[in-house]
């Protein structure tokens, strides 16, 4: 089944009197259970089309059907309800609440969705010590290494079990043993069954999907399943 | 609804945090609404304290009574005019009590003022007032002691008197003060009667409490010659809704004992403890005045301090709306939280407004009786509430309007 679709989509973004073509012309589909990696120069795009996947944003031309429904037909609000059921980002720079803690970080999507207390709290202390952090749920964002940081953003990314897992550069702000150890939990969570789309610049991490599409000037430059796709065998360290 | 209890509830946890994170500045940002909602709640405090000392006054006066004077108690005419009226005498009230029919009592009074003493004790410039035994009547009087001076005393003008609540108190604060004998202005008088408790402050040198009531013959026996100074007529109504008839046949009377004619001005006044109410009404309205003018000015610089406040916080926390809106706050759980927020700090500042004036009422107390009572409180919450919502709607709405992807590529 189709999670994304989108048509001839292109994205142009006004600075003064000039135009920006971000996205000029771009055609995809992936299907539930994919894992793809998106490539490119930077300036290429990639995180103007993971923003417009991720539904932050709404195409300037073009369809976008997410899960069958036409996204660019939609109110704010709307948005606002897919994001937090549908779709589980994670950034670059990990985008914790710096005042909360661990497990209020990943509660906080679950907040928004309206779900109980205890149900709550289960739930994320689940999602914490499935990425291998239950031992550090109270612990605030500046206690945590940079790749713990991550694990908790990808725990709060889990938590609303959503339809997909849209990481841009997850691994650009770590080193590469670090990067290694999120690479196995997103294999984890690939293998659980789920839908993953990430952005590197790294060939060596792009191996890691199943897919890789190459993105240069807007425009999709090449969409390859990957022959033998690398699969991580690092054990997760606390 | 249950996604909205939880917002709310999220909300305010962001907000006490955020404070939390932000003391100093927090607390700067609420000097204005301390100092708005303490003035408000003051300002309500005082003129209650003052209406309520005025009413238990005033029904200590009477509001049926009328005072037919040489003066006006508050008036625009110039005094020099009036000063030239013909003196008020015993013998026009003669001629005057026969000519009035409605009224159901009339009593001339006058004043002076002297040392009232017992034995080692004394109290300096009491008003002395007197006049007949009728002047009961046009009263409310109620008696701790004794009874009112006698229609025979009265007219005898013998030496007796009826000291009012302060007075027996300066001077028998441990004795029965019943038939003892005193002196006022060095002549003897026996103490027949103590009043209750009648008056207030507010009414000053008319307030009961701080005279002596003598029969008019003894003051002019003894103290002031009867052809100098004028005396006042208090009248009666039979009933309060007659009181301006009353007035009406009261006025023609005068004007007939006065010999006046139909183009000439009156040369009397007939005051009523409703020009007293005007009076008061001005010093209130004064009050209120002030008080509004600085409750307005503090919560109008206390707003804009919040909502410049607000917007530094909506501008350094970017970054998190965009976190928050990436994950899937809507834009009214952005609004709320930020309008909450600024609803916290007013709320805190209202209260430590209200802690102030309820201390500052309390040494207010021993001057004029006062309390805060609940409304003060419910005012003074719903003031900092509301300042709160709406010196935080801007910056709350700027912050729910942000694009997500705008606001997480803010540095
Ligand atoms: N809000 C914006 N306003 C104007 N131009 C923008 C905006 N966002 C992106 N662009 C432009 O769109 C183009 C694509 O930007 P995008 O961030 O998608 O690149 P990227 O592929 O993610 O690059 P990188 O690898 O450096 O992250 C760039 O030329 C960028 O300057
Ligand atoms: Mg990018």
């Amino acid at each position: 089944m189709n999670i994304i679709n989108i048509e001839n989509v292109a994205k142009v973004y006004k600075v003064g009197s000039e135009e920006v073509h971000a996205l000029r012309d771009i055609s995809l589909r992936i299907d539930k259970n994919e894992y793809v990696a998106i490539m490119g120069p930077s300036g290429s795009g990639k995180s103007t089309l993971m923003n417009m996947l991720g539904c932050l944003d709404t195409p300037s031309s073009g369809k976008y059907e997410f899960t069958g429904s036409n996204v660019s037909q939609m109110t704010d609000n709307e948005l606002a309800k897919i994001r937090n059921k549908e779709i589980g980002f994670v950034f670059q720079t990990f985008n914790l609440l710096p005042r909360s803690n661990a497990l209020h970080n990943v509660e906080l999507p679950l907040i928004y969705a309206g779900m109980h207390s205890t149900e709550r709290k289960e739930r994320a202390q689940e999602a914490l010590e499935s990425v291998g952090l239950g031992d550090r749920i109270h612990h605030k964002p500046n206690e945590l290494s940079g790749g713990q940081r991550q694990r908790v953003a990808v725990a709060r990314a889990l938590v609303t079990r959503p339809s997909i897992i849209l990481a841009d550069e997850p691994t650009g702000n770590l080193d590469s043993k670090t990067g290694e150890e999120i690479m196995l939990l997103f294999n984890q969570i690939y293998e659980a069954g789920n839908t993953i789309i990430l952005v590197t610049h790294e060939e060596y991490i792009a191996e890691h999907a199943a897919r890789i599409i190459r993105i240069k000037d807007g425009l999709v430059e090449s969409d390859e399943i990957v022959a033998k796709r690398y699969i991580p065998k690092v054990k997760v360290a606390n | 609804m249950e996604t909205i209890f939880l917002e709310i509830k999220e909300a305010m946890f962001i907000a006490l945090r955020a404070i939390q994170a932000n003391k100093v500045r927090s607390i700067l940002t609420m000097l204005g609404i301390v100092i708005g909602v303490a003035s408000v709640v003051l300002m309500t405090t005082a003129i209650k304290g003052i209406d309520n000392s005025f009413q238990k006054g005033m029904s200590a006066l009477g509001s049926d009574i009328l005072y037919v004077d040489k003066w006006a108690w508050f008036t625009n005419t110039d005094w020099w005019k009036m000063r030239n009226r013909r003196n008020m005498t015993m013998d026009e009230y003669n001629r005057f009590k026969d000519l009035v029919k409605l009224p159901s009592a009339t009593a001339p009074t006058t004043t002076t003022r002297q040392v009232v003493k017992y034995q080692n004790k004394k109290v300096d410039g009491v008003f002395i007032n007197g006049s007949t035994a009728d002047y009961l009547k046009t009263t409310n009087f109620t008696f701790a002691q004794g009874r009112f001076y006698s229609d025979i005393e009265g007219k005898g003008s013998r030496y007796v008197a009826v000291l009012g609540s302060e007075i027996a108190k300066g001077l028998f604060p441990t004795e029965n003060a019943i038939d003892k004998i005193i002196k006022l202005g060095g002549q003897n008088f026996r103490v027949v009667g103590v009043l209750d408790e009648q008056g207030s402050f507010i009414l000053g040198s008319f307030n009961p409490d701080r005279q002596v009531f003598i029969p008019i013959g003894t003051i002019f026996k003894s103290f002031t010659s009867q052809s100098f100074g004028t005396i006042t007529f208090n009248v009666k109504a039979p009933s309060p809704t007659l009181v301006e008839e009353t007035k009406d046949e009261v006025e023609s009377a005068m004007r007939k004992v006065r010999g006046l004619k139909f183009d000439e001005p009156n040369d009397f006044s007939i005051n009523q403890q409703e020009s007293l109410k005007a009076n008061i009404d001005k010093i209130v309205g004064v009050i209120q005045i002030a008080g509004l003018f600085i409750t307005g000015l503090s919560l109008f610089v206390g707003a804009i301090g919040i909502m410049n406040i607000m917007f530094v916080s909506v501008k350094e926390r970017t970054k998190e709306i965009g976190v928050r809106k990436a994950i899937g706050a809507k834009r009214r759980t952005i609004l709320g939280q930020f309008i909450l927020e600024s609803s916290f700090i007013c709320l805190f500042g209202g209260l430590i407004g209200l802690l102030i004036a309820v201390l500052l009422s309390m040494a207010v107390n021993q001057v004029l009786p006062t309390s805060i009572q609940y409304d003060s409180v419910i005012l003074a919450i719903s003031i900092s509430l509301i300042t709160g919502v709406v010196a935080g709607f801007a910056p709350a709405y700027t912050a729910a309007k942000m694009d997500p992807v705008d606001a997480l590529r803010y540095e």
